[in-house]
C-alpha cells in the first residue's frame, strides 16, 4: 500500500513590485520591476516572461531592458486588452506576478565578426532592445551594426530619445522610417524594406545576419526582402507573437505547425519557419 | 440477483481454495519469481475485494448514463459484467454480452485522461493584502490509486501525454502516474472504430503495466509487467495458466487485431506535411460541426486554457486551469480575434498535430488508434478515412 501523495504545483508566479512605470506612447508603458524575494530574474535577449496583474490575468511579455543590468528588468508593454490594460496601469508601488525567463533568445553573440542589421516594425523594437544593446557592448566585435526603425507615425516611434542618443554616438547606423508622416517629419516615409538596401551598403550580403521583429507580414517581406538582396535565409531570426497561456508548452495554444512558440521560439531562424509563415491560418 | 449471488459463492469456493494451499505451493507460486509468466484467474472479484480493502482507491470502467465510464469502485459487484458496445462513427450502444464476460465492451468516451489530467484544476490561489496580494499554492492529494482494466490504446495514451507534461516541467501528472498502478486489459475484442493494430498500440498491452488480464474462455489470464504489480499480488498463490489457455489468449487478441478494419496510413505524418492547401480541410470541415467532442473524448489531447477567478469584492482571486479544444475559435486569439478563422485551419491544425506534427514534438504520433473521435463524432467524421484520402491526394 502507497500513500497519498500531495500533488506539486505548478505555473507559480513569483511576486514583483513595480518601481516605476514609464509611459512611453499613448498606449505604450515599460514597467520597471524588483522581486520581492530579492533575486532578480536574468533574461537573454529575445526572452519573455509571463506577467500577471491580480485578479485579471497573465500575458506574455518580452524582456525589454538592457541584459547587462541585472538589478533593473523592464517590460514594454502595449495596452491592448484586460490584462495589459491592468498591468499598464500598474502604479509605483503596486503588485504583479511574474514567471520566466521563457524562450530562446537572439543570438547576439554569435554574430561576432559579422554585419548586424537589426529590423523593427512599431513595438517590435521592446524585444530587441536587449539585442541591440548586447550588440553595443560587443560593438568592436562586429564588423558593423545598423538598426532599421518603422513605426506607423512619427507619434508611434518607441524610445526615441534612446535612438537619439544611439545615432549620436556613431556606433550604429539609424534608419528612421513612417508609414505616415504627419507635420514637421522630415525623415523617410515608406515600409522599412524600402531601408534595407541602404542599410546593407558597404556589406558583403553574405556576412550580413539580421534579427527581424514586428508585425507578422512586415517581418515576411523584410526576410524575404533580405533574401533577395543576398542575405543568407540561415543568418536571419524573427521573433513571433502567438497566444500564450502557459509558457511552457503545456497549454497547446501557440502552436505553429510543429513548434511551440513558447518554448521551441519566440526567435526563430528564418529559414526553420520561413515557408510555414506563407501558410493561411496555420 | 441470482447472477450476483453466483458470483458471490464462486469467490467463497475460490478462497477457501487459496487458504488451503500448502506453504510450498505458495513459495512455488511466488509472483516475484512469475515475471512474465502467465497465471491463471478465475474472476476479478477477490483482486478487487482485496485492494479495496487494503484501502487502494480503484478506478475501473463502470456503467455511467448507458456508457462505460472509468470512475470510483466500491464494490467489486459493480464492475460490469455480460456488457458488449457497438460502435461506429457517430453511435455508441452498450448492448447485452456475453453474460460470463466482463472485459467484451471496449472503450467509452472517456479515458483515464480526467484522472490524470483533471478537465479542471486549480493551480494556485491570491489574496489581496496591505502589501499586494499572497500567492497560496493549491494543496491536491491524490490517493494510492489503482487503474483497472487500462485498454492498450489508452495505456499508450497515458505515457503520451506523461511525455507532454514531463516536457513541459509540469509535475502534477508525473506524480499522479507515479501513484497510480495499472492493470490493463488486452482486446479480445475490438470494436467497429478501433484501429490500435495500425497505430502499434494493441490490441496487446506492450509496457506501462503493472499487471496484465486477457479474458479467455473460463477465466483470465494474468501477467506481472513490474515490481509494483508483484506487490499488488502480494504473495498470492495463483496457479500458471496452462499452454492452451495462453495460446487461447494469443489467439484472441490477434484476432481482434484482425477484425480491425480501420487502417491508418502509415506514412500519415509525412502526407500531411505536404497538403497544408488541401481542398480536403474545406470539405471535412463543412460536416465538423466545430463542437469539440473529438477533442475532449481523444485520450491524448492535452490542451489548456488558464483563467482567473475573482470573489465579488475582488479580494480572492483563484487560477484554474481546464481543457480547452483547438476547435474554438478563441484558441488561437491574438490581436483582437482568431488566427484560425476557417473551421477548415481548425480541423487542419487538430489533425495535424495529431498525426503528423507530435512526432516532431513528442516522438511518438499523438494517436492511439482508440477511435473515440470517431465514434464520438456527431457527425460521424471519420478520422481514418479523412486520413487516408488526404494522404491520397484527395
Amino acid at each position: 500500500m502507497i500513500e497519498p501523495i500531495r500533488i506539486p504545483s505548478a505555473l507559480l508566479p513569483r511576486r514583483f513590485r513595480v518601481v516605476v512605470n514609464c509611459p512611453e506612447l499613448s498606449d505604450v508603458s515599460t514597467l520597471s520591476i524588483l522581486p520581492l524575494d530579492g533575486t532578480q530574474t536574468s533574461g537573454k535577449p529575445g526572452q519573455f516572461n509571463m506577467l500577471y496583474a491580480f485578479g485579471v490575468g497573465e500575458i506574455a511579455i518580452s524582456i525589454s531592458g538592457n541584459p547587462a543590468d541585472t538589478d533593473t528588468l523592464l517590460h514594454t508593454i502595449r495596452n491592448v486588452g484586460a490584462v495589459s490594460g491592468a498591468l499598464c496601469g500598474l502604479r509605483e508601488g503596486a503588485m504583479l506576478g511574474l514567471r520566466g525567463p521563457f524562450g530562446t533568445p537572439w543570438p547576439v553573440e554569435a554574430q561576432a565578426g559579422r554585419d548586424l542589421v537589426i529590423i523593427a516594425g512599431g513595438l517590435g523594437l521592446a524585444p530587441l532592445r536587449p539585442a541591440i544593446l548586447q550588440a553595443l557592448s560587443m560593438r568592436s566585435a562586429l564588423r558593423s551594426l545598423s538598426l532599421v526603425v518603422g513605426a506607423r507615425s512619427p507619434s508611434q516611434i518607441l524610445y526615441p530619445a534612446q535612438l537619439a542618443d544611439w545615432a549620436g554616438s556613431g556606433a550604429l547606423r539609424i534608419s528612421l522610417t513612417v508609414d505616415r508622416a504627419t507635420p514637421g517629419w522630415t525623415g523617410m516615409v515608406g515600409v522599412v524594406t524600402t531601408r534595407l538596401e541602404r542599410a546593407l551598403e558597404g556589406c558583403d550580403p553574405a556576412n550580413v545576419s539580421a534579427f527581424v521583429c514586428g508585425p507578422e507580414v512586415m517581418m515576411r517581406h523584410s526576410c524575404q526582402a533580405l533574401e533577395d538582396l543576398g542575405v543568407p535565409a540561415a543568418c536571419q531570426w524573427i521573433s513571433m507573437e502567438r497566444n500564450m497561456k502557459c509558457a511552457v508548452g503545456s497549454c497547446g495554444h501557440c502552436q505553429f505547425g510543429p513548434d511551440f512558440v513558447c518554448r521551441d521560439g519566440p526567435v526563430f531562424r528564418w529559414d526553420r519557419i520561413g515557408a510555414r509563415l506563407r501558410i493561411r491560418e496555420i | 440477483m441470482t447472477h450476483v449471488n453466483a458470483n458471490r459463492s464462486k469467490i467463497k469456493k475460490y478462497r477457501a481454495c487459496a487458504v488451503q494451499k500448502t506453504a510450498q505451493a505458495l513459495q512455488e507460486s511466488f509472483p516475484e519469481d512469475r515475471m512474465g509468466e502467465s497465471l491463471f484467474l478465475k474472476d476479478p472479484h477477490r483482486l478487487l475485494e482485496d485492494w479495496l480493502s487494503a484501502g487502494w482507491r480503484v478506478i475501473a470502467p463502470l456503467l455511467r448514463d448507458g456508457a462505460l465510464v472509468p470512475d470510483i469502485l466500491h464494490d467489486p459487484e459493480e464492475l460490469p459484467r455480460g456488457v458488449t458496445d457497438r460502435q461506429s462513427p457517430g453511435s455508441y450502444r452498450l448492448e447485452p454480452g456475453a453474460s460470463t464476460r466482463w472485459f467484451e465492451a471496449v472503450v467509452g468516451p472517456q479515458g483515464w485522461k480526467r484522472w490524470l489530467h483533471p478537465p479542471e484544476r486549480k493551480l494556485w490561489s491570491a489574496r489581496r493584502d496591505a502589501a499586494g496580494f499572497e500567492v497560496t499554492p493549491e494543496a491536491e492529494e491524490w490517493p494510492a490509486t489503482i487503474f483497472f482494466a487500462v485498454r492498450p490504446c489508452d495505456l499508450a495514451a497515458i505515457a503520451r501525454q506523461q511525455e507532454v507534461f514531463r516536457r513541459a516541467g509540469d509535475p502534477a501528472y508525473a506524480a499522479r502516474r507515479a501513484a497510480t498502478r495499472i492493470v490493463a486489459v488486452n482486446c479480445g475484442r475490438s470494436a467497429e472504430t478501433c484501429f490500435c493494430a495500425s497505430m502499434q498500440t494493441g490490441p496487446r498491452a506492450q509496457a506501462g503495466y503493472d499487471l496484465a488480464l486477457t479474458e479467455i474462455a473460463d477465466g483470465l489470464l494474468l501477467e506481472i509487467g513490474s515490481e509494483d504489480g508483484t506487490a499488488l499480488l502480494d504473495a498470492r498463490a495463483l496457479p500458471a495458466a496452462t499452454d492452451a489457455q495462453v495460446r487461447e489468449a494469443a489467439r484472441l487478441i490477434e484476432a481482434a487485431a484482425a477484425s480491425q478494419t480501420r487502417a491508418m496510413p502509415p506514412d500519415i505524418a509525412e502526407r500531411l506535411t505536404e497538403v497544408a492547401d488541401s481542398p480536403r480541410w474545406e470539405q471535412v470541415a463543412s460536416r465538423c460541426l466545430h463542437c469539440t467532442n473529438c477533442t475532449a473524448v481523444c485520450p491524448t489531447c492535452f490542451c489548456t486554457d488558464v483563467t482567473d477567478r475573482t470573489s465579488l469584492d475582488g479580494a480572492m482571486a483563484e487560477r484554474w486551469q481546464r481543457w480547452d479544444s483547438c476547435f474554438s475559435p478563441d484558441f488561437s486569439y491574438l490581436h483582437g480575434g482568431p488566427l484560425r478563422r476557417r473551421a477548415a485551419a481548425r480541423y487542419r491544425q487538430w489533425m495535424t498535430h495529431k498525426l503528423s506534427n507530435w512526432h516532431t514534438q513528442f516522438g511518438s504520433s499523438g494517436c492511439t488508434g482508440c477511435g473515440r473521435c470517431i465514434t464520438w463524432c456527431p457527425v460521424g467524421i471519420d478520422l481514418v478515412a479523412e486520413a487516408r484520402a488526404l494522404a491520397k491526394g484527395e
